[in-house]
């Protein structure tokens, strides 16, 4: 066995020896940090029947995302092309080489780095179906390094895998990108020397190798493979503290998102997984408004995430930025990015009390058998919503209890957003306690805002629904018979709505009811953000209406009569421009009623 | 310039140095504020203050004036709500005004921002 050994393995499997120490203490550290009622989820999922659908996703989605890349490949093929011919071959490469080992030794019994260092170590390999090993192990390669290509071409002009902006890396970063580069042109180089010599290359090395003169061979060849050994050592034991450890860490937080676990509102275990799967590939980069507008370029989720992970300082990352949740929608790792910088907001020392005890004195009303009906601060604000919405109520003779009609208590979400968290909880408490004591039976709102805070984390015992839902429901079941107007509307899709809750359907619906749909360049899950969103408090007010601006660029394309919209903020916000007419999908409805 | 009358003394506002530096970093951090014209919009919109008697552009005025007791208090009334910064004709970013102003007059905020006036102060 002494001849299979050399001492240019030994970097490589001290690399390999420390690399799995450090992941192992790393996802110990992690796992054992989750908080109770991550930990219960886990337990729930894993010790009922749901582990069996949740053992299809995980297998499912480790095979999509994590070697076939098939989200990035989705967002533009040549870069998912680059991530999969990297990740996927190389896995291959891995797993070709052991099976070739096994089969070679006729089974097990052999020494672990033979699978790496074949080549080198099984020279008189020149019989029938080894030529087909060699074969398959070069195409591999190949497959590998065209990837390779693409990402060095890429680092100079990202444009190639469409992309506007490479994100900007550190120099550690940086070093470790020439490591990953190296090693696989010095396994090339490597196995090429030695396919010179023996003749046990593949058409590709082999090729190469008989290109090269034999005194280089002779000269090169432990030179060469020293050099391969030596890159994946500086490689593996530097990954685990760079952006390429999403390599292990992706497949773990898809086990235990699979597994049911989300952030919560503090930082846990399960949020270090988030910060540690991130490629830094850059794609959150591209929609984010406030690059694209305001050229803010610091704050996109790839730098926060960045940044919370070592420790940098990471204010302005922190606040500035819309919660428009586009980022989020594009990650094709699915990281909860807004709620990681929730929980950076968290302002703490701020949050300890509150004086809303003016509040108790609102009385519940019985409205048992009604609709409650929720405006919202911001409805107050465009009073036209809610007539609308009582004039439509009194058409289909509805019977209704407007919970605000001359004061409202703020649906809490503004000051969950901007992390004072004990704060949002105490309204959410006055506002639920309201609702239950009501005994109305469905809650419908008009802002998208309320909306979300309402479905998401009020936990009421009755359904939530958007005016749009009510209004699409009334439509479909032929209450309500709006005329049918000549008018081009090009639909807005509010962030918190869209996004945020995943309705596109139903306003689109409505408007079709009484309009014809304008064409939108970017809208459903590209719609841009109306750049007021109460999830920013950074910007003021002149550079929001940048951030308006363009999406109101994007909306008049088609030029449409008017702009409609579901959100009395964005309305608010489109209305402060001169030249725009725009109209909540209510106010078209009460109007052709 | 002596023009003959003067304003009576206990009537005038005069903050003192340690107030015009508190001004100076809230105005810094929220550089908006120096643009409010005193309207009244912002409260006659304010959520908390269809409920109760809380009036959101007094706060940040004592503020201006130095007279920082109880705004802390005060402050906690407010539901963060956004009424009032999208109301107002002069553009003053109110929510974040108001979140700086609660940081300026915590206490543990406060040690910070003394930190940073000695720092700007003995150069
Ligand atoms: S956050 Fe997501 S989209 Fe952004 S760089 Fe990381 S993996 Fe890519
Ligand atoms: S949430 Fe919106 S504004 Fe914030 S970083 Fe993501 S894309 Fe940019
Ligand atoms: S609305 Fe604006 S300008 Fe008017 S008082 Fe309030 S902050 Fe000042
Ligand atoms: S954010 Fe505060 S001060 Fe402004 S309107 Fe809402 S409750 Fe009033």
């Amino acid at each position: 066995m002494s001849s299979y050994f050399h001492p240019f393995i030994l970097p490589f499997c001290i690399g390999t020896l420390v690399l799995f120490v450090i992941i192992a203490v790393k996802f110990y550290r992690w796992i054992t940090t989750l908080d109770r009622k991550q930990k219960k989820n886990v337990w729930m999922s894993l010790l009922t029947v749901r582990v069996f659908p949740a053992l299809w996703r995980i297998v499912k989605e480790i095979v999509k995302e994590v070697l076939l890349h098939v989200n990035i490949t989705r967002y533009n093929w040549r870069m998912g092309y680059m991530h999969r011919s990297i990740a996927l071959g190389w896995f291959l490469l891995i797993v070709t080489g052991f099976v070739e080992t096994l089969f070679h030794f006729r089974g097990g019994g052999h020494l672990p780095w033979l699978g790496i260092f074949f080549r080198f170590f099984v020279r008189d390999y020149t019989y029938g179906i080894s030529r087909v090993w060699a074969d398959v192990m070069d195409l591999l390669l190949l497959y590998v390094l065209s990837g390779v290509s693409i990402a060095i071409f890429k680092s100079i002009y990202s444009r190639v895998v469409g992309i506007r902006k490479n994100t900007k890396l550190r120099w550690f970063d940086i070093c470790l990108r020439y490591s990953l580069w190296l090693i696989f042109p010095m396994r090339l180089l490597s196995e090429s020397c030695t396919a010179a010599l023996t003749g046990n290359g593949g058409f590709l090395t082999q090729g190469i190798g008989d290109m090269l003169p034999t005194e280089f061979a002779q000269v090169m060849e432990v030179p060469f493979w020293t050099a391969y050994s030596t890159c994946l050592c500086v490689f593996f034991v530097l990954f685990p503290f760079s952006r390429y450890m999403h390599i292990f860490t992706e497949p773990l937080l898809i086990v235990f998102r699979s597994l049911g676990v989300r952030e919560s509102s503090q930082p846990t275990g399960y949020t270090r997984m988030e910060l540690n799967a991130c490629s830094r590939c850059g794609i959150c980069i591209d929609g984010c408004p406030l690059d694209k507008e305001l050229k803010i370029n610091d704050i996109q989720g790839v730098y926060l995430l960045r940044d919370v992970r070592h420790g940098l300082p990471h204010r302005n990352a922190t606040e500035n930025c819309l919660m428009c949740d586009q980022c989020v929608v594009d990650c094709p790792v699915g990281i909860e990015i807004t709620e990681i910088r929730k929980q950076e907001r968290n302002k703490g020392a701020l949050d300890t009390h509150d004086n809303y005890r003016f509040l108790d004195s609102i009385q519940s009303f019985n409205a048992i058998g009604r609709i409650a009906y929720f405006g919202g601060c911001m409805s107050h604000l465009t009073p036209g919503v809610t007539e609308s919405m009582k004039k439509i109520f009194d058409a289909v003779g509805q019977k209704y209890w407007m919970m605000d009609e001359d004061k409202t208590i703020c649906c809490g979400r503004p000051l969950l957003q901007q992390g004072f968290i004990a704060q949002a909880a105490e309204l959410r408490r006055k506002n639920a306690h309201l609702i239950v004591e009501s005994h109305a039976q469905y809650l419908v709102t008009s802002c998208p805002i309320c909306y979300q805070s309402f479905k998401k984390e009020y936990n009421l015992p009755i359904k939530v629904i958007h005016h749009t839902e009510y209004l699409a429901a009334l439509i479909r079941l032929g209450k309500l018979k709006p005329h049918k107007t000549g008018l081009k509307v090009a639909y807005h899709d509010p962030c918190e709505l869209g996004r945020g809750c995943n309705i596109y359907d139903e306003p689109r619906e409505v408007l079709q009811a009484v309009a014809e749909l304008a064409r939108v360049q970017k809208e459903r899950e590209h719609s841009i953000c109306c750049g007021h969103s109460l999830g920013n408090t950074a910007l003021d007010v002149e550079k929001q209406d940048k951030v308006r601006d363009a999406a109101l660029r994007n909306l008049k394309a088609d030029h449409p009569d008017l702009i409609a919209t579901a959100c009395p903020m964005c309305k608010k916000a489109f209305q402060r421009d001169r030249y725009t007419t725009v109209k909540d999908i209510a106010e078209l409805i009460a109007e052709q009623l | 310039m002596d023009f003959g009358f003067t304003i009576s003394k206990p009537r005038s506002i005069e903050p003192t140095e340690a107030g015009k530096e508190q001004l100076r970093l809230l105005e810094e951090q929220v550089p908006t504020f120096r643009r409010c014209m005193n309207c009244g919009g912002c409260t006659a919109t304010c959520s908390a203050g269809h409920f109760i008697n809380f009036n959101i552009r007094k706060v940040h005025n004592l503020y201006r004036w130095g007279q920082y007791k109880e705004l802390d208090e005060e402050l906690q009334k407010c539901m963060l709500c956004g009424k009032c910064t999208l109301v107002c004709p002069r553009g003053v970013n109110l929510r974040s005004l108001i979140i700086h102003l609660r940081k300026a007059l915590n206490k543990d905020h406060l040690s910070n921002d003394f930190q940073h006036f000695i720092r700007n102060n003995n150069r």
